[in-house]
């Protein structure tokens, strides 16, 4: 039911007093609009990044990965270092999809639908890396294990690098699940608005779904399920990541640390970048009322918890190397911030530990052009980081003599390229195609996360705007042939005027009387109305029969008799009719002599209001 | 399962928690609800209609752990009886060497089957046609349906006379 408790203080989620409708045609609009200028031409870019990198990839593959300038000493290059940070972008989707729908966070489903797209696509360009850099990449199918006639000699299941191979494989073919799944009643949502061969294409696309009962039952078992199961999932990837790194013998590499940190990391970078492409397209696809500044802090904040855990391992490296009196572990990290690539150091450094620290103040988290910048900084500051850890340990080997200084050739510089252009080359389509915020979740929390029903300026006005038509009888009335020409038999509604009358002679009836000069000569209310829904037990619908009998204010409820609720309650038959209403009057007493803190200890004791 | 040619007919309602009233008249009512149709999941629905929990995770358990079997078992006998290889000094069969992988085609099986499930158990797939019985049920609309095959028309007129008397803003008959 609508009675859910929600906290005075929360700020809306939704803003623009929203009705589900508007909500529809909100949604739906970029995919049924032909794309604007700034569109097009950031997709003829994207395209063009995409090409070039595609030809370094077919260069690549014909003279072989000396183009890109790895040596003997160095031979993880860009090429690791793109992908680790890839895979670490895709890990915002699955933790907002997933963890956040495990915590109830609410406003999770402003983002997940386009955070999960873009974990998909980031993993794609991820596994892209490994593809190339063996080099022969028309032997890649070595990687899987299967019948083969050597021997057969199996893949190695001891080796965290076929570890990566399944981590990476069922996290993008999960994320994909997840994400078609909830696609699919918004697909029907567009289907249904479309015509001629768009309804064709979204019919197909939509699985044939008719929103049933059932089938919605179901469909949040499997949500709730899949998240799950994403959610160590999600732990396991950059974990197993690490591990590529941590269960060798470098120094530098093999620390305990790694798996908590690279998933800290991951989640940092990877709400960096919702960030960056939420705040574009919130503003392109004008999206401010889904996507609000409370969205935008509520991401900022996971940056600042995530960037402070990444500066904490890093500090905690540093002094790992320093007690441990283990001087190959003290050279690692002694040049990587002196030596040849101190640059990339404290870049890292710069753009990881010091500058996410501004969000300490709200201000700057409220801020779209310092949450827009900082976004790219911890973008930028990321990348240093797999850099530094790849790349600049592996210049400086145990042999002095076989030390090395590596610069990318414009081969491997291209494919880091193509790899964004191949990104946004996917998520601007995406954008056009499908709705960017989850239609039916936006809907599903539209009672307890619309600014007309939370916040400060909570009006709870229902959306039909004539409010008086309780059960909607008035609005059968009115309405009846409306849609009269639509393909099916619109059969006259059954003899309605009687109810109605009776309903508002009810009404009539259970007035409570007017005192004081909160009413005009007409007795109509004038005054300030209150949030009577502050009562545990009374829901915007109960507000509305409530206000309907004359009740609107906290005082008002306060004097009134239990007997008199039940009375209103029970001529709106129902489900009203069995509510229970005996602490109400003593709640509102509370509420309009303000003392907050008493109500809140007593409603924590309350189930229901009762 | 849905037979062909079914006679539909059912009421829309502008809000869910107008609905919710209503699907509980229909039970107090002793009326044979067909289905209800919403743009998106109505929490308290699922009990007042009497629909069962669903046993979905039941399944997807089961599927999760005949991915564990799989992965575990499979690499167990790759490394003791097909081509035993010792790599880094460790014994043949190293059981924690097998816990990622295992664990990631517990989850890939886990969710690879459930949707599977789900799609089949719905009659869900590319290229279903949707059997809507009206196109605003995806956008704002609720609706309650009452299948009206062999039905006398005393029987229907109570069915009309509920859908006006509970507040549906539009009533149509539909066949399906």
């Amino acid at each position: 039911m609508s009675h859910a408790v929600v906290s005075p203080i929360r700020e809306p989620l939704i803003t623009g007093n929203k009705t589900y409708h508007q909500i529809t045609e909100d949604l739906c609009a970029p995919t049924e609009k032909a794309p604007g200028g700034a569109w097009v031409i950031a997709f003829m870019l994207s395209l063009m990044c995409m090409t070039f990198g595609v030809f370094c990839i077919l260069w690549t593959i014909w003279f072989g990965i000396g183009s890109w300038n790895l040596n003997r000493t160095i031979g993880w290059g860009w090429d690791i270092t793109n992908f680790v940070w890839w895979i670490g972008i895709g890990h915002a989707g699955t933790l907002i999809s997933a963890i956040l729908l495990l915590f109830r966070q609410k406003w999770r489903t402003g983002v997940n639908r386009a955070a999960e797209a873009m974990t998909i696509f980031a993993v794609m360009c991820a596994a892209l890396f490994p593809g190339i850099h063996v080099g022969r990449m028309w032997v890649v199918f070595f990687f899987f294990p299967y019948p083969n006639t050597r021997g057969p000699l199996w893949v190695n299941f001891n080796s965290p690098l076929l570890w990566d191979l399944f981590a990476i494989s069922t996290y993008f073919t999960v994320s994909l699940l997840f994400w078609y799944t909830g696609l699919v009643p918004d697909f029907a949502t567009v289907r249904d608005r479309a015509k001629g061969i768009r309804k064709k294409i979204y019919g197909f696309l939509s699985f044939g779904w008719t929103g049933s009962a059932k089938h919605w039952q179901r469909w949040e078992s499997l949500s709730l399920i899949l998240a799950g199961i994403a959610t160590p999932l999600v732990l396991s990837v950059h974990t197993i990541v690490s591990f590529d790194f941590a269960t060798s013998v470098i120094p530098g590499w093999h620390t305990t640390i790694f798996p908590p940190y690279f998933v800290a990391g991951a989640i940092f970078s990877g709400f960096a970048m919702v960030l960056t492409l939420m705040l574009i397209t919130r503003k392109v696809l004008h999206l401010e009322d889904y996507i609000t500044i409370e969205h935008i802090e509520s991401m900022n904040k996971v940056i600042l918890a995530t960037g402070s855990i990444v500066g904490v391992a890093y500090l905690t490296e540093l002094f790992v190397a320093w007690y441990s009196q283990y001087p190959y572990e003290q050279f690692a990290f002694f040049n990587r911030a002196v030596g040849p690539y101190y640059w990339s150091y404290w870049g890292m450094m710069a753009c990881n530990v010091i500058t996410p620290q501004l969000f300490w103040s709200r201000k700057m988290r409220r801020s779209i052009f310092w949450t827009f910048l900082l976004s790219i900084v911890v973008n930028i500051g990321m990348w240093f980081e797999r850099f530094v850890i790849i790349a600049t340990t592996l210049a400086r080997d145990y042999l002095p003599s076989s030390w090395s200084y590596y610069v990318p050739t414009w081969v491997e510089i291209g494919i880091f390229i193509g790899t964004i252009g191949i990104f946004f080359v996917l998520y601007l389509l995406f954008t056009r195609v499908a709705p960017v915020v989850a239609i039916a979740e936006i809907k599903s929390i539209l009672k307890t996360g619309g600014n007309q029903y939370v916040g400060p300026n909570a009006t709870h006005h229902h959306h039909h705007d004539h409010g008086h038509s309780d059960h909607g009888v008035q609005h059968a009335f009115q309405k009846g042939g409306d849609h009269a020409g639509t393909h099916d038999a619109a059969i006259a509604a059954a003899p309605i005027a009687p109810v109605v009358k009776e309903a508002v002679a009810e009404k009539e009836v259970e007035k409570v009387e007017a005192k004081s000069n909160d009413f005009d000569a007409a007795g109509n209310f004038i005054g300030k109305k209150d949030d009577l829904t502050k009562v545990e037990g009374i829901g915007p619908k109960v507000q509305e029969h409530l206000n309907n009998a004359g009740i609107f204010t906290w005082a008002q409820l306060a004097n009134t008799e239990v007997s008199k609720i039940k009375s209103v309650l029970e001529a709106q038959g129902g489900v009203y009719a069995r509510m229970v209403p005996g602490t109400w009057p003593e709640q509102a007493k509370m509420a309009h002599e303000g003392r907050w803190d008493e109500l809140q200890k007593w409603q924590d004791e309350l189930d229901g209001g009762v | 399962m849905a037979s062909a040619n079914k006679e539909v007919l059912f009421g829309l309602y502008d809000d869910e928690e107008i609905l919710l009233t209503a699907v509980q008249r229909a039970k107090d009512d002793h009326l044979d609800i067909m289905d209800v149709y919403s743009p998106f999941p109505i929490h308290g629905l699922d009990p007042i209609m009497g629909l069962k929990e669903s046993r979905l995770h039941q399944a997807g358990f089961i599927y999760g752990s005949m991915g564990t079997l799989t992965a575990f078992l499979f690499m167990s006998w790759v490394f003791t009886r097909d081509w035993p290889v010792i790599f880094g000094g460790k014994p043949y069969w190293s059981v924690p060497a097998f816990i990622p992988i295992t664990f990631e085609l517990t989850v890939l099986f886990c969710a690879i089957g459930m949707v599977v499930t789900f799609y089949t158990i719905c009659g869900l797939g590319p290229g279903v046609e949707a059997k809507t019985l009206d196109d605003r049920i995806t956008d704002d609309k609720f609706c309650i349906a009452f299948d009206t095959v062999g039905q006398s028309s005393s029987e229907i007129d109570k069915l009309k006379s509920f859908f006006s008397s509970t507040g549906a803003s539009e009533v149509k008959t539909k066949v399906l």
